[in-house]
């Protein structure tokens, strides 16, 4: 098991000419075809064996997937092949979605950032994905193709459990547009890892907030927890404490414990079930006081 | 299992070749074409000992397969000298005493050399986010990050 593996088993490299022939050929082979990007998932679950597709279909390049797009109604639409590099490079994300530059920066090494993609990380559906909290609490959308055309869908109902979305046979995300954040908005994602960098999530809190002058705080909240549940998950109850009560170091206190018991974490290998809910509570207050230390 | 005929260039000189599908990166550069500077240590994108630059950017060879790079321009630890002279972060490795056992040496060369190639004058904290994917089991960091350093002071091309 901790032996390198070199070699990869064998299977075919498909580089379709469009999307639409990317799509018809996951159509035709279901079960038996994933679409590639970056790979840096794919392949570590092929040398250890977990995965044996026969096909890899490279979407890279296709139809605008390589597209960073950036529009004041429709705020940043970012192709599937776009790598996390260029999305910290960006100016324009930085300036207008700091949070994902924040989540994007927590990934692995340099040389795996310029093969890991957003997109990527996202249809991996793992819970720990680092990118994820931060593209739910922009309110992402995916556009998915298939031969029937186009089909936008909410980053929140896309996951199903571990490993596992909402996309078909014959689907492919093309991309994820985040809307344009709500004026004054502050982020910030607190990342757990065996290490100060690099490593995968033992806990992820992804949080933002901005005035909202329609709920009793006068502020809303967007509440994202990574690595703690079969999926990504918002945390609904804390973030309807912090609109619905004038902010204050109790609320936040009260929030953070709505945070630790809307997740449900494993033991593995990283942390234990009970240390992740604690880690939770402790990351969800600390986020939570840094963005309202910036809000107020 | 399809082959692909792949067309690029290597420290400037161009090949053209056949590869299978599930061959890597890093199997094409040490297997195929002798290039064995470049090394393999955890075949999981971990290590960075693999480490080669694609199209200006390091990646890990071990992550990238072999069909992907079709036109593309590579180059490994063997290109970053030019004739009997040493690209300045090879000279100041030497000097400050980066380099141990040597195996991960040209991984750190090469996300060095990109580095200093986006960031030309990088803070202490900016050359240990850059090195984060290159372990370094022998020396401790701090001469690797004495020699990054030192490159940064250096001329870009040193006189003959």
């Amino acid at each position: 098991m901790l032996e390198p593996h070199v070699a990869l088993p064998e299977f075919d490299y498909v580089k379709p000419a469009t999307l639409l022939e990317a799509c018809q050929f996951l159509a035709d082979h279901p079960g038996e075809a994933r679409p590639l990007l970056g790979g840096t998932d794919i392949f570590v679950r092929m040398r250890d064996g977990h995965w044996h597709d026969k096909y890899l279909v490279d979407i890279k390049g296709l139809d605008g997937t390589d597209d960073i797009r950036f529009d004041k109604q429709q705020g940043l639409t970012i192709g599937a092949a776009v790598n996390m590099n260029r999305i910290i490079a960006s100016d324009q994300v930085a300036a207008t979605y700091p949070l994902l530059v924040q989540a994007a920066k927590s990934v692995a090494s340099y040389q795996l950032r310029s093969r890991a993609t957003i997109v990527g990380n996202i249809c991996n559906a793992s819970p720990a994905g680092d990118t994820i909290g931060a593209c739910l609490a922009y309110r992402g959308e995916l556009t998915i193709h298939s031969l029937d055309g186009e089909r936008q869908v909410p980053l929140e109902s896309f996951f199903k459990g571990p490993g596992k979305t909402d996309l078909k046979p014959g689907e492919v995300v093309s991309a994820i547009r985040l809307p344009i954040p709500p004026a004054g908005a502050v982020g910030r994602y607190m990342k757990l890892g065996r290490n100060k960098l690099g490593d995968l999530a033992i806990v992820g809190v992804t949080a933002l907030g901005y005035p909202q002058p329609e709920t009793a705080s006068g502020y809303a909240f967007r509440l994202a927890l990574c690595a703690v549940a079969p999926t990504p998950l918002r945390a609904a109850e804390a973030e309807a404490k912090l609109a619905g009560e004038p902010i204050t170091e109790a609320t936040i206190q009260a929030a953070a414990n709505l945070a630790m018991q809307a997740c449900s974490p494993i033991d593995d290998v990283r942390g234990g079930a009970d240390y992740r809910r604690l880690m939770v509570r402790n990351l969800t207050r600390r986020a939570v006081s840094k963005v309202w230390n910036q809000l107020a | 299992m399809s082959a692909h005929k792949i067309t690029f260039t290597i420290n400037g000189v161009a090949e053209t070749l056949t590869v299978p599908s599930h061959m890597t990166l890093l199997q094409l550069l040490r297997e195929q074409l002798a290039y064995t500077g470049t090394k393999n240590g955890c075949a999981a994108g971990e290590c960075g000992a693999c480490t080669v630059l694609l199209n200006g950017e390091p990646v890990n060879s071990c992550m990238v397969l072999a069909p992907e790079v079709d036109g593309a321009d590579l180059v490994t630890v063997e290109g970053l000298a030019t004739d009997s002279q040493l690209d300045p972060i090879q000279q100041a490795i030497l000097e400050t005493g980066g380099v141990q056992c040597g195996f991960c040496t040209p991984g750190i060369l090469i996300s060095s050399r990109a580095l200093l190639d986006r960031n030309p004058d990088p803070s202490e904290d900016e050359i240990r986010e850059a090195l984060l994917g290159n372990l370094c089991r022998c020396t401790g960091y701090f001469r690797i990050i004495e020699a990054v350093q030192q490159a940064a002071r250096m001329p870009a091309t040193v006189e003959v």
